[in-house]
Protein backbone atom coordinates (compact mmCIF):
# COMPACT_ATOMS: atom_id res chain seq x y z
CA UNK A 1 0.00 0.00 0.00
CA UNK A 2 1.26 3.47 -1.14
CA UNK A 3 0.91 6.09 2.04
CA UNK A 4 2.30 9.16 2.22
CA UNK A 5 4.86 10.44 4.74
CA UNK A 6 4.52 13.51 7.03
CA UNK A 7 6.54 15.22 4.94
CA UNK A 8 4.29 14.60 1.87
CA UNK A 9 1.07 15.24 3.45
CA UNK A 10 2.36 18.54 4.57
CA UNK A 11 3.06 19.62 1.05
CA UNK A 12 0.14 18.20 -0.57
CA UNK A 13 -2.10 20.03 2.30
CA UNK A 14 -0.27 23.20 1.69
CA UNK A 15 -1.13 23.04 -1.79
CA UNK A 16 -4.21 22.88 -1.84
CA UNK A 17 -5.00 24.96 1.11
CA UNK A 18 -3.19 27.53 -1.14
CA UNK A 19 -5.00 27.02 -4.30
CA UNK A 20 -8.37 26.83 -2.49
CA UNK A 21 -7.93 30.58 -0.76
CA UNK A 22 -6.34 31.25 -4.13
CA UNK A 23 -9.84 30.53 -5.50
CA UNK A 24 -11.97 32.39 -2.85
CA UNK A 25 -9.89 35.47 -2.68
CA UNK A 26 -10.39 35.47 -7.13
CA UNK A 27 -14.28 34.91 -7.10
CA UNK A 28 -15.52 38.71 -6.25
CA UNK A 29 -12.86 40.74 -8.07
CA UNK A 30 -12.79 38.38 -11.11
CA UNK A 31 -16.60 38.54 -11.17
CA UNK A 32 -16.15 42.45 -10.71
CA UNK A 33 -13.94 43.28 -13.23
CA UNK A 34 -15.34 40.40 -15.74
CA UNK A 35 -18.81 42.49 -15.26
CA UNK A 36 -17.15 45.78 -16.06
CA UNK A 37 -15.58 43.98 -19.18
CA UNK A 38 -18.64 42.59 -20.63
CA UNK A 39 -21.38 45.12 -20.04
CA UNK A 40 -19.72 48.56 -19.75
CA UNK A 41 -18.49 50.41 -22.42
CA UNK A 42 -16.14 53.20 -21.16
CA UNK A 43 -13.05 55.33 -22.39
CA UNK A 44 -9.81 53.33 -21.06
CA UNK A 45 -11.29 49.74 -21.29
CA UNK A 46 -8.42 48.29 -23.94
CA UNK A 47 -6.00 49.27 -21.35
CA UNK A 48 -8.01 47.61 -18.74
CA UNK A 49 -8.34 44.56 -20.69
CA UNK A 50 -4.18 45.09 -21.51
CA UNK A 51 -3.64 44.95 -17.84
CA UNK A 52 -6.06 42.12 -16.87
CA UNK A 53 -4.12 39.78 -19.29
CA UNK A 54 -0.55 40.93 -18.21
CA UNK A 55 -0.11 37.85 -16.48
CA UNK A 56 -1.02 35.43 -19.17
CA UNK A 57 1.67 37.22 -21.23
CA UNK A 58 4.72 38.19 -18.93
CA UNK A 59 7.33 36.05 -17.32
CA UNK A 60 6.11 34.54 -14.02
CA UNK A 61 9.54 35.57 -12.90
CA UNK A 62 8.73 38.93 -13.54
CA UNK A 63 5.40 39.03 -12.30
CA UNK A 64 7.04 37.95 -8.74
CA UNK A 65 9.77 40.37 -8.76
CA UNK A 66 6.98 43.06 -9.34
CA UNK A 67 4.72 41.60 -6.57
CA UNK A 68 8.24 42.14 -4.32
CA UNK A 69 8.73 45.54 -5.52
CA UNK A 70 5.29 46.10 -4.03
CA UNK A 71 3.88 43.75 -1.42
CA UNK A 72 7.48 42.72 -0.23
CA UNK A 73 8.97 43.45 3.65
CA UNK A 74 10.90 46.79 2.08
CA UNK A 75 8.36 47.73 -0.78
CA UNK A 76 6.05 50.54 -1.29
CA UNK A 77 2.88 48.65 0.26
CA UNK A 78 4.84 45.48 1.68
CA UNK A 79 6.45 48.64 4.47
CA UNK A 80 3.18 49.67 5.10
CA UNK A 81 1.62 46.63 5.76
CA UNK A 82 4.28 45.63 8.04
CA UNK A 83 4.61 48.77 9.92
CA UNK A 84 1.43 49.42 10.54
CA UNK A 85 -0.65 45.62 11.01
CA UNK A 86 2.81 43.68 11.07
CA UNK A 87 2.20 41.38 8.01
CA UNK A 88 4.36 40.03 6.32
CA UNK A 89 3.36 38.07 3.19
CA UNK A 90 7.09 36.94 1.91
CA UNK A 91 7.99 33.64 3.28
CA UNK A 92 4.46 33.59 3.82
CA UNK A 93 2.11 30.88 2.81
CA UNK A 94 -0.44 33.75 1.87
CA UNK A 95 2.41 35.54 -0.22
CA UNK A 96 2.18 32.03 -2.15
CA UNK A 97 -1.73 32.75 -2.27
CA UNK A 98 -1.41 36.20 -3.75
CA UNK A 99 1.51 34.91 -6.84
CA UNK A 100 -0.84 32.19 -7.47
CA UNK A 101 -4.08 34.63 -7.70
CA UNK A 102 -2.54 36.83 -9.84
CA UNK A 103 -1.32 34.56 -12.17
CA UNK A 104 -4.73 33.32 -12.19
CA UNK A 105 -6.81 36.26 -12.34
CA UNK A 106 -7.14 36.62 -16.06
CA UNK A 107 -8.00 32.91 -16.54
CA UNK A 108 -10.84 33.47 -14.20
CA UNK A 109 -11.74 36.81 -16.06
CA UNK A 110 -11.80 35.61 -19.10
CA UNK A 111 -14.05 32.20 -18.34
CA UNK A 112 -16.15 34.40 -16.55
CA UNK A 113 -16.75 36.97 -18.89
CA UNK A 114 -17.20 34.21 -21.66
CA UNK A 115 -19.96 33.09 -19.91
CA UNK A 116 -21.33 36.66 -19.49
CA UNK A 117 -21.75 37.08 -22.94
CA UNK A 118 -23.73 34.32 -23.14
CA UNK A 119 -26.44 35.87 -21.00
CA UNK A 120 -29.53 37.53 -22.65
CA UNK A 121 -29.02 41.50 -22.10
CA UNK A 122 -32.63 41.28 -22.26
CA UNK A 123 -33.53 39.27 -19.10
CA UNK A 124 -31.59 41.59 -17.52
CA UNK A 125 -33.92 44.47 -18.45
CA UNK A 126 -37.25 42.43 -18.08
CA UNK A 127 -35.76 41.78 -14.22
CA UNK A 128 -34.91 45.58 -13.89
CA UNK A 129 -38.73 46.72 -14.81
CA UNK A 130 -39.51 44.26 -12.12
CA UNK A 131 -38.12 46.57 -9.77
CA UNK A 132 -34.76 44.77 -9.17
CA UNK A 133 -31.75 46.83 -8.73
CA UNK A 134 -28.79 46.27 -11.01
CA UNK A 135 -27.11 44.32 -8.07
CA UNK A 136 -30.00 42.11 -7.52
CA UNK A 137 -29.88 41.42 -11.28
CA UNK A 138 -26.99 40.47 -10.96
CA UNK A 139 -27.29 38.18 -7.86
CA UNK A 140 -30.50 36.59 -9.49
CA UNK A 141 -30.42 36.60 -12.81
CA UNK A 142 -26.77 37.25 -14.20
CA UNK A 143 -24.87 34.59 -12.16
CA UNK A 144 -27.20 32.14 -12.26
CA UNK A 145 -27.35 31.75 -16.06
CA UNK A 146 -23.61 32.40 -16.03
CA UNK A 147 -22.41 29.66 -13.30
CA UNK A 148 -20.58 27.55 -15.82
CA UNK A 149 -17.96 30.51 -16.56
CA UNK A 150 -17.30 30.88 -13.04
CA UNK A 151 -16.67 26.77 -12.38
CA UNK A 152 -14.29 26.82 -15.24
CA UNK A 153 -12.68 29.86 -14.10
CA UNK A 154 -12.43 28.35 -10.27
CA UNK A 155 -11.03 24.98 -12.11
CA UNK A 156 -8.87 27.11 -14.39
CA UNK A 157 -7.65 28.89 -11.15
CA UNK A 158 -7.37 26.24 -8.77
CA UNK A 159 -5.16 24.48 -11.41
CA UNK A 160 -3.28 27.37 -12.18
CA UNK A 161 -2.83 27.92 -8.52
CA UNK A 162 -1.70 23.82 -8.04
CA UNK A 163 0.82 24.60 -11.19
CA UNK A 164 2.00 27.85 -10.40
CA UNK A 165 5.97 27.68 -9.75
CA UNK A 166 8.05 31.14 -11.08
CA UNK A 167 5.87 33.70 -9.20
CA UNK A 168 5.83 31.84 -6.34
CA UNK A 169 9.50 30.84 -5.59
CA UNK A 170 10.16 34.88 -6.59
CA UNK A 171 7.63 36.46 -4.19
CA UNK A 172 6.63 34.22 -1.42
CA UNK A 173 10.46 31.86 -1.35
CA UNK A 174 10.59 28.58 -0.90
CA UNK A 175 10.28 28.00 2.32
CA UNK A 176 9.29 24.35 3.78
CA UNK A 177 6.27 23.79 5.58
CA UNK A 178 5.28 27.23 4.48
CA UNK A 179 5.38 28.29 0.87
CA UNK A 180 6.65 24.82 -0.19
CA UNK A 181 4.04 23.35 -2.33
CA UNK A 182 4.33 20.59 -4.58
CA UNK A 183 6.01 22.43 -7.77
CA UNK A 184 8.38 23.76 -5.32
CA UNK A 185 9.00 20.65 -3.66
CA UNK A 186 9.45 18.20 -7.09
CA UNK A 187 12.23 21.26 -7.89
CA UNK A 188 13.64 21.06 -4.22
CA UNK A 189 14.13 17.42 -4.45
CA UNK A 190 15.67 17.37 -8.57
CA UNK A 191 18.39 19.66 -7.29
CA UNK A 192 19.11 17.56 -4.07
CA UNK A 193 21.43 14.43 -5.02
CA UNK A 194 19.37 11.16 -4.61
CA UNK A 195 15.79 12.80 -4.34
CA UNK A 196 14.90 11.62 -7.83
CA UNK A 197 12.84 8.77 -6.32
CA UNK A 198 11.33 11.35 -3.91
CA UNK A 199 10.51 13.69 -6.93
CA UNK A 200 8.82 10.95 -9.10
CA UNK A 201 6.21 10.10 -6.16
CA UNK A 202 5.59 13.93 -5.80
CA UNK A 203 5.12 13.89 -9.56
CA UNK A 204 2.67 10.95 -9.52
CA UNK A 205 1.07 12.45 -6.36
CA UNK A 206 0.68 16.08 -8.91
CA UNK A 207 -1.38 14.05 -11.03
CA UNK A 208 -3.63 12.68 -8.53
CA UNK A 209 -4.36 15.62 -7.06
CA UNK A 210 -5.30 17.15 -9.99
CA UNK A 211 -7.30 14.26 -11.64
CA UNK A 212 -9.22 14.09 -8.83
CA UNK A 213 -10.17 17.70 -8.82
CA UNK A 214 -10.92 17.54 -12.02
CA UNK A 215 -13.12 14.74 -11.34
CA UNK A 216 -15.10 16.72 -8.41
CA UNK A 217 -15.34 19.88 -10.28
CA UNK A 218 -17.23 17.89 -13.46
CA UNK A 219 -19.50 15.73 -10.48
CA UNK A 220 -20.27 19.32 -9.33
CA UNK A 221 -21.08 21.10 -12.41
CA UNK A 222 -23.41 17.78 -13.55
CA UNK A 223 -25.00 18.70 -9.89
CA UNK A 224 -25.68 22.44 -10.87
CA UNK A 225 -27.16 21.21 -14.23
CA UNK A 226 -29.39 19.15 -12.55
CA UNK A 227 -30.37 21.51 -10.46
CA UNK A 228 -31.21 24.35 -12.83
CA UNK A 229 -33.27 21.47 -14.80
CA UNK B 1 -52.95 59.16 -14.27
CA UNK B 2 -49.30 58.68 -16.68
CA UNK B 3 -48.73 61.56 -18.59
CA UNK B 4 -46.47 61.59 -21.61
CA UNK B 5 -44.50 64.21 -23.47
CA UNK B 6 -41.46 63.04 -25.00
CA UNK B 7 -39.38 63.12 -28.18
CA UNK B 8 -37.01 60.16 -28.53
CA UNK B 9 -34.25 60.07 -31.16
CA UNK B 10 -31.83 56.98 -32.05
CA UNK B 11 -28.52 58.23 -31.44
CA UNK B 12 -26.78 55.82 -32.54
CA UNK B 13 -28.89 55.95 -36.54
CA UNK B 14 -26.37 56.87 -39.36
CA UNK B 15 -29.64 59.02 -40.06
CA UNK B 16 -31.17 60.45 -36.88
CA UNK B 17 -33.98 62.32 -38.09
CA UNK B 18 -34.94 58.53 -39.48
CA UNK B 19 -35.67 57.40 -36.49
CA UNK B 20 -37.16 60.62 -34.77
CA UNK B 21 -40.12 60.11 -32.68
CA UNK B 22 -42.53 62.21 -30.58
CA UNK B 23 -45.12 60.64 -28.56
CA UNK B 24 -48.10 62.70 -26.15
CA UNK B 25 -50.47 61.09 -24.70
CA UNK B 26 -52.90 60.85 -21.45
CA UNK B 27 -53.08 57.57 -19.58
CA UNK B 28 -56.11 57.67 -17.00
CA UNK B 29 -56.63 55.24 -14.61
CA UNK B 30 -58.77 51.89 -15.44
CA UNK B 31 -58.47 53.11 -19.11
CA UNK B 32 -56.31 50.74 -22.01
CA UNK B 33 -54.56 53.02 -24.45
CA UNK B 34 -53.88 51.04 -27.42
CA UNK B 35 -50.80 52.26 -30.12
CA UNK B 36 -51.10 50.85 -33.96
CA UNK B 37 -47.99 51.11 -35.88
CA UNK B 38 -46.11 48.99 -38.46
CA UNK B 39 -42.71 47.22 -37.56
CA UNK B 40 -40.11 49.54 -37.23
CA UNK B 41 -42.41 52.48 -36.27
CA UNK B 42 -41.15 52.80 -33.12
CA UNK B 43 -43.64 50.95 -30.26
CA UNK B 44 -41.19 48.48 -28.52
CA UNK B 45 -38.74 51.96 -28.31
CA UNK B 46 -41.96 54.27 -27.27
CA UNK B 47 -42.71 51.52 -24.38
CA UNK B 48 -39.10 51.28 -23.31
CA UNK B 49 -38.58 54.26 -23.03
CA UNK B 50 -41.30 55.08 -20.98
CA UNK B 51 -40.07 52.27 -18.40
CA UNK B 52 -37.20 53.55 -18.21
CA UNK B 53 -34.76 51.01 -19.88
CA UNK B 54 -33.84 53.48 -22.90
CA UNK B 55 -34.12 57.68 -22.15
CA UNK B 56 -35.76 60.58 -24.62
CA UNK B 57 -33.89 62.89 -26.20
CA UNK B 58 -36.45 65.29 -24.52
CA UNK B 59 -39.87 66.40 -22.25
CA UNK B 60 -41.32 64.81 -19.83
CA UNK B 61 -42.93 61.55 -18.49
CA UNK B 62 -45.18 62.13 -15.29
CA UNK B 63 -47.30 59.43 -13.16
CA UNK B 64 -49.67 60.70 -10.99
CA UNK B 65 -47.56 63.00 -8.51
CA UNK B 66 -43.98 61.54 -9.54
CA UNK B 67 -42.14 62.91 -12.14
CA UNK B 68 -40.05 59.98 -13.90
CA UNK B 69 -38.25 61.89 -16.37
CA UNK B 70 -37.86 65.22 -17.02
CA UNK B 71 -34.95 66.40 -19.69
CA UNK B 72 -34.47 70.11 -18.44
CA UNK B 73 -34.92 69.51 -15.08
CA UNK B 74 -32.31 66.25 -15.14
CA UNK B 75 -34.66 63.92 -13.95
CA UNK B 76 -34.35 60.33 -14.78
CA UNK B 77 -35.83 57.32 -12.67
CA UNK B 78 -34.23 54.21 -13.16
CA UNK B 79 -36.17 51.27 -14.22
CA UNK B 80 -36.46 49.61 -10.81
CA UNK B 81 -37.78 52.50 -9.24
CA UNK B 82 -40.69 53.50 -11.85
CA UNK B 83 -42.97 49.99 -11.31
CA UNK B 84 -44.23 49.55 -14.88
CA UNK B 85 -45.55 45.68 -15.37
CA UNK B 86 -44.26 45.21 -18.60
CA UNK B 87 -45.27 42.29 -20.66
CA UNK B 88 -42.20 41.99 -23.55
CA UNK B 89 -43.21 40.26 -27.18
CA UNK B 90 -41.44 37.06 -25.93
CA UNK B 91 -41.95 36.19 -22.69
CA UNK B 92 -38.77 36.80 -21.20
CA UNK B 93 -39.14 34.45 -18.37
CA UNK B 94 -36.21 33.50 -16.34
CA UNK B 95 -35.00 30.31 -17.71
CA UNK B 96 -33.30 28.96 -14.16
CA UNK B 97 -36.39 29.48 -12.07
CA UNK B 98 -39.46 27.97 -12.19
CA UNK B 99 -42.94 29.51 -13.49
CA UNK B 100 -43.64 30.00 -9.10
CA UNK B 101 -40.28 31.68 -8.98
CA UNK B 102 -40.80 33.87 -11.72
CA UNK B 103 -44.03 34.98 -10.60
CA UNK B 104 -42.71 36.18 -7.22
CA UNK B 105 -39.34 37.43 -8.60
CA UNK B 106 -41.11 41.53 -8.85
CA UNK B 107 -43.44 40.74 -6.04
CA UNK B 108 -43.01 42.56 -2.66
CA UNK B 109 -44.74 41.84 0.37
CA UNK B 110 -47.97 42.88 1.10
CA UNK B 111 -49.06 44.09 -2.40
CA UNK B 112 -52.80 44.86 -3.65
CA UNK B 113 -52.51 42.40 -5.92
CA UNK B 114 -52.46 39.03 -4.36
CA UNK B 115 -50.50 35.64 -6.03
CA UNK B 116 -53.45 33.46 -5.75
CA UNK B 117 -55.42 36.07 -7.47
CA UNK B 118 -53.26 36.48 -10.62
CA UNK B 119 -52.71 32.48 -10.38
CA UNK B 120 -56.51 32.38 -10.46
CA UNK B 121 -57.81 34.66 -13.27
CA UNK B 122 -54.95 33.22 -15.48
CA UNK B 123 -55.66 30.00 -14.64
CA UNK B 124 -51.59 29.07 -13.97
CA UNK B 125 -51.78 26.94 -11.05
CA UNK B 126 -50.91 23.68 -12.98
CA UNK B 127 -47.81 25.16 -14.20
CA UNK B 128 -46.41 26.30 -10.92
CA UNK B 129 -43.56 24.22 -10.48
CA UNK B 130 -42.63 23.45 -14.32
CA UNK B 131 -39.94 25.85 -15.62
CA UNK B 132 -39.85 28.27 -18.75
CA UNK B 133 -38.46 25.69 -20.94
CA UNK B 134 -41.87 23.32 -20.58
CA UNK B 135 -44.34 25.87 -21.50
CA UNK B 136 -45.64 26.41 -24.36
CA UNK B 137 -45.93 30.11 -26.15
CA UNK B 138 -49.41 31.13 -24.93
CA UNK B 139 -48.41 29.63 -21.18
CA UNK B 140 -45.58 31.51 -21.12
CA UNK B 141 -47.67 34.87 -22.07
CA UNK B 142 -50.18 34.04 -19.57
CA UNK B 143 -47.07 33.69 -16.69
CA UNK B 144 -45.64 36.84 -17.98
CA UNK B 145 -48.32 38.70 -17.37
CA UNK B 146 -48.37 37.57 -13.67
CA UNK B 147 -45.54 38.43 -13.05
CA UNK B 148 -46.00 41.71 -14.29
CA UNK B 149 -49.26 42.24 -12.21
CA UNK B 150 -47.71 40.66 -9.24
CA UNK B 151 -44.79 43.38 -9.20
CA UNK B 152 -47.81 45.72 -8.43
CA UNK B 153 -47.27 48.03 -10.92
CA UNK B 154 -48.69 51.77 -11.16
CA UNK B 155 -49.31 51.55 -14.98
CA UNK B 156 -48.98 48.03 -17.43
CA UNK B 157 -47.22 47.85 -20.33
CA UNK B 158 -47.59 45.11 -23.12
CA UNK B 159 -45.81 45.08 -26.33
CA UNK B 160 -47.21 42.83 -28.28
CA UNK B 161 -47.96 40.08 -26.26
CA UNK B 162 -49.92 37.79 -29.09
CA UNK B 163 -47.20 38.52 -31.84
CA UNK B 164 -45.30 35.66 -31.24
CA UNK B 165 -48.61 32.91 -31.55
CA UNK B 166 -49.79 31.24 -34.43
CA UNK B 167 -53.71 32.20 -34.33
CA UNK B 168 -55.08 29.78 -32.48
CA UNK B 169 -52.95 30.24 -29.80
CA UNK B 170 -53.45 33.92 -30.00
CA UNK B 171 -57.38 33.06 -29.54
CA UNK B 172 -56.53 31.34 -26.52
CA UNK B 173 -54.84 34.25 -24.68
CA UNK B 174 -57.36 36.93 -25.75
CA UNK B 175 -59.39 36.02 -23.58
CA UNK B 176 -56.68 36.27 -20.40
CA UNK B 177 -55.84 39.63 -21.07
CA UNK B 178 -59.49 40.73 -21.84
CA UNK B 179 -60.01 39.10 -17.89
CA UNK B 180 -56.52 41.10 -16.49
CA UNK B 181 -57.99 44.56 -17.88
CA UNK B 182 -61.82 44.07 -16.07
CA UNK B 183 -60.68 42.47 -13.28
CA UNK B 184 -57.51 44.70 -12.38
CA UNK B 185 -58.04 47.69 -13.84
CA UNK B 186 -54.87 49.14 -14.28
CA UNK B 187 -54.22 51.67 -16.65
CA UNK B 188 -52.33 49.77 -19.28
CA UNK B 189 -50.61 50.89 -22.70
CA UNK B 190 -51.06 48.04 -25.36
CA UNK B 191 -48.86 48.02 -28.70
CA UNK B 192 -49.36 45.90 -31.33
CA UNK B 193 -49.32 45.99 -35.43
CA UNK B 194 -52.66 44.02 -35.67
CA UNK B 195 -55.54 46.54 -35.75
CA UNK B 196 -58.46 44.57 -35.02
CA UNK B 197 -56.06 42.75 -32.02
CA UNK B 198 -55.75 46.56 -30.90
CA UNK B 199 -59.52 47.44 -31.69
CA UNK B 200 -60.21 44.53 -29.55
CA UNK B 201 -58.75 44.93 -26.64
CA UNK B 202 -58.12 48.79 -26.28
CA UNK B 203 -61.03 51.69 -24.98
CA UNK B 204 -58.82 54.38 -27.34
CA UNK B 205 -56.64 53.73 -29.99
CA UNK B 206 -53.70 55.69 -31.38
CA UNK B 207 -51.96 55.11 -34.67
CA UNK B 208 -48.12 55.54 -34.47
CA UNK B 209 -46.64 56.41 -37.91
CA UNK B 210 -44.07 58.61 -39.67
CA UNK B 211 -42.92 59.57 -35.91
CA UNK B 212 -45.68 61.01 -34.97
CA UNK B 213 -48.90 59.71 -32.38
CA UNK B 214 -52.00 60.70 -34.27
CA UNK B 215 -55.81 59.38 -33.77
CA UNK B 216 -57.40 56.81 -36.20
CA UNK B 217 -59.14 58.27 -39.24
Amino acid sequence: MWTLSPAEWTIVLLSLKVAICCVIVLLLPAMMVAWILARQRFWGQALLDALVHLPMVLPPVVLGYMLLVLLGRKGWIGRWLYEQFHIQLTFHWWGAVIASAVMAFPLMVRAIRQALYQVDPLLEQAAQTLGASPVRVFFTITLPLSYHGLLTGAILAFSRSLGEFGATITFAGNLEGETRTLPLAIYSLTQTPEGDAAALRLVVLSVLVSVLALLGSQWLERRLIRSQR
Amino acid sequence: MLQVDIQIRQPYAANAEAFALQARFELRPGHCLGIMGASGSGKTTLLHTISGLLMPASGTIHSGHQCWFDAERGIQWPPWQRHVGMVFQDGRLFPHLSVLQNLAYGMPSGGRISLEEVIAVLEIGHLARRRPGQLSGGEKQRVAIGRALLSQPVVLLMDEPLSGLDEALKQQVLPYIKKVMTTFGLPTLYVSHVREEVAEIADEMLILAQGQLRQPI
